[in-house]
């Protein structure tokens, strides 16, 4: 077992993030938590030192706007030095059509999902390189793992994040900093309330303690969470494409 | 979601998940419903509430109320599971600030291993503050401690009219009244202050008692009841006017440095198919029950939770009564009404529908805070009664009849079924809550027993 008790997580509103948080609230963990909302922030901030987070600091800043990177990264240097690791959890999935009808909301998605996150965890892998310690890891998606007809935008945005951080897990190596890929399958969360069969998705709590299993302990590089999905995607990626290409899912 | 711009659809709107089905825990009646808002946020919910329709929505927490009083049958609900975060507590006075949704069964798990616990506690710990509020809940020391509303400091409820109303003995008094015991329809909790009791640890002292007689209960009740904190009786409900069962009484014990280990019960697995619970089988259980709790009267320490929550150590056990569902029934009857309890346990025992866990309690002589609460001094007994259809329906009448020439009341969490008649004979206040209701809120309860729309 790692110890790691020091936690910069970057989209600590979203649904997932806050259980992720409870769980290692409970554990005494020292939390540092980036977001969009002031007000949410300071909620949840309560929230996690009365069920026994060590210590709690919040910082208001859009994630996807790249140019508040720098200060964000600032202010975790200057509250949070030595932060051992790094969860990366926001990222948004509109409608599909729109993204294919709008270029707009196209680059929007690719933006949040994939440009930004691979701009702000570039200024903590040069961190973390340099002190040869800690962990990266970052919640990408199943979606990402084939391009499928209903949902193709979000998973690129997610397969381009998967690919960005295989590729950092090797840079990192040598340093001894871990880079885990966490991908859970649907889950239910805001951000998919609205999906048909969202009653059967995945309870947040349950996707939570795997991370959080993942995060203290050696695990495996890519995180399946539940762990079904790890099946069930490597049986998706068998299917040829001329298959594959028939299918409306 | 089209024509919104890109950035202002990056912020999630509270999505309405087209979920149509949702039960209360008696699994009767099986209502579809227009939408559930799942808001994860206090701040979603003003926009929920302004954007819907007149009497289209009600909050939801985690389902335990039996019947319809949780349902809105055809229209919104506001499910306020997300909302569960503590907000505030001063570890000097234990009061806590939390949100709505956050369970019981939380603040337990957070609070319990430092010395705090809930002042008022239901048979289940699977409730959320909102919907102990909002039913004005009690607990086997409500001789004692009175119901949950009269530990509740402060509320802040969200109204569609006007925004976040503070509520609390010295602002908006009327409004706190109205909200505790007042069926979720007064607006959404948005947090509560909650003053917790010290307690030394998770254990109970507790004592078991076999009676044989209403009196020998009502004898126990009143001996009982200046000794223990905690006090309820499990009643044979075959019995009828030779009435048995257990007493159960308690006290939190003092700190004996004994580890506690929290156990995870098994899961009812399937809806039991309705034909295994019949008269034979529910009288053998009874039997068997009482014959061991007979067998181990006396003082013995109990962990908090079999204490409490003996159901609970079966998750879903609602599922027991088949796909049908279940009714249960929970009276009020006057203490000096000796006559009419017998009556119904009577006619309960010789329909022989009955089934297990009935429960018998003597409630407190302390008046409930709320405008519509339904503790009042008295006798309270409860029962469950698998749905067979026509013929539980009219048992269930039939003892609503009793109930109603005993100047008594029933229990609006447990109710799938009243009619408006003893709903007014229960709560003769109603009319004088109906201002205090938001004008977005209604209820599948609600437009059942007063006609509303």
């Amino acid at each position: 077992m790692i110890m790691m008790k020091k936690i910069v997580i970057l989209g600590a509103t979203s649904g997932i993030a806050v259980e992720v948080e409870r769980a290692l609230a409970r554990q005494g963990y020292e939390l540092l938590l980036v977001g969009r909302s002031p007000q949410r922030l300071a909620e949840l901030r309560a929230d996690l030192l009365i069920r026994g987070a060590k210590t709690v600091a919040s910082y208001a800043a859009d994630l996807a706007l790249i140019q508040q990177h720098a200060a964000i990264f600032d202010f975790v240097r200057h509250t949070l030095p030595d932060y051992d690791t790094v969860l990366l959890a926001y990222g948004s999935m509109r409608d599909q059509r729109e993204s294919e009808t709008s270029v707009d909301v196209l680059l929007d998605e690719l933006q949040v999902n994939f440009v930004s996150a691979t701009a702000i965890l570039t200024l903590f892998a040069a961190d973390l390189e340099q002190r040869c310690t800690g962990c990266i890891a970052a919640i990408t998606s199943v979606a990402g793992d084939r391009g499928r007809r209903s949902n193709y935008i979000y998973g690129s945005a997610k397969g381009a994040l998967s690919l960005f951080l295989q590729g950092l897990r090797s840079r990192l190596y040598p340093a001894g900093v871990r880079v885990i890929t966490i991908k859970p399958g649907p889950v239910q969360t805001s951000m998919t309330d609205h999906l048909p069969n969202a009653a059967r998705f995945a309870d947040p709590g349950r996707v939570a303690r795997q991370i959080v299993r993942a995060l203290e302990h050696r695990s495996p590089d890519v995180l399946y969470t539940p762990r079904i999905w790890r099946y069930i995607m490597s049986g998706v990626r068998q299917i040829p494409e001329t298959i594959f290409k028939r299918l409306s899912f | 979601m089209p024509g919104q711009s890109a950035v202002a659809l990056r912020k999630q709107p509270a999505a309405l998940s087209p979920t149509t089905q949702v039960l209360s825990w008696g699994r009767y009646p099986k209502t579809a419903h227009a939408g559930v808002h799942k808001p994860a946020w206090n701040d979603q919910v003003p926009e929920i509430l302004q954007t819907a329709a007149p009497d289209s929505l009600l909050p939801y927490g985690l389902g335990r109320s039996y019947g319809d009083s949780c349902l809105n049958a055809g229209r919104g609900l506001i499910d306020c599971k997300r909302l569960n975060r503590f907000l505030g507590f001063d570890e000097s006075s234990g009061l806590l600030r939390s949100e709505s949704g956050v369970s019981l069964s939380d603040i337990i798990d957070v609070f319990l291993p430092r010395g705090w616990f809930l002042p008022v506690t239901p048979g289940t710990r699977f409730v959320t503050v909102g919907g102990a509020i909002a039913n004005d809940v009690h607990g086997k020391n409500h001789h004692c401690a009175g119901t949950f509303g009269s530990h509740v400091r402060q509320i802040a409820l969200h109204r569609s009219s006007d925004g976040l109303v503070t509520c609390s003995s010295n602002e908006n008094a009327d409004m706190l009244h109205a909200t505790i015991g007042g069926l979720g329809l007064t607006g959404v909790i948005s947090w509560a202050d909650i003053q917790l009791k010290r307690v030394a640890g998770p254990w109970i002292d507790a004592d078991l008692v076999p009676f044989q007689s209403l009196r020998s209960f009502l004898d126990l009740s009143r001996e009982s009841d200046g000794r223990f904190e905690y006090t309820v009786a499990w009643i044979d409900c075959f019995s009828g006017k030779n009435l048995r069962g257990i007493f159960f009484c308690g006290n939190h014990a003092a700190d004996s440095g004994k580890e506690f280990h929290a156990k995870r019960g098994p899961k009812m697995p399937f809806v039991l198919p309705a034909w295994m619970l019949n008269r034979y089988s529910v009288k053998a259980f009874n039997n068997a029950y009482y014959r061991l709790h007979a067998r181990k009267t006396g003082a013995t320490v109990l962990p908090y939770d079999s204490f409490f929550y003996p159901l609970d150590s079966i998750r879903q056990w609602n599922l027991l009564y088949g796909k049908q569902g279940f009714l249960q029934f929970q009276c009020v009857i006057p203490e000096n009404n000796l006559a009419a309890v017998e009556e119904l346990l009577d006619r309960i025992a010789h329909s022989g529908m009955g089934s297990f866990l009935g429960v018998l309690k003597q409630f407190g002589s302390a008046p409930s805070v709320g405008m519509l609460s339904f503790p009042r001094p008295g006798l309270t007994i409860a029962l469950d009664f698998a749905m067979r259809g026509e013929r539980t329906l009219q048992l269930m009448q039939s003892l609503d009849e009793i109930v109603q020439q005993s100047g008594g009341a029933l229990y609006p969490a447990k109710d799938a079924r009243m009619n408006p008649a003893l709903f007014e004979a229960s709560f003769p206040r109603w009319r004088s809550f109906v201002p205090y209701i938001d004008p977005k809120m209604s209820s599948s309860f609600w437009r059942r027993v007063t006609g509303a729309q």
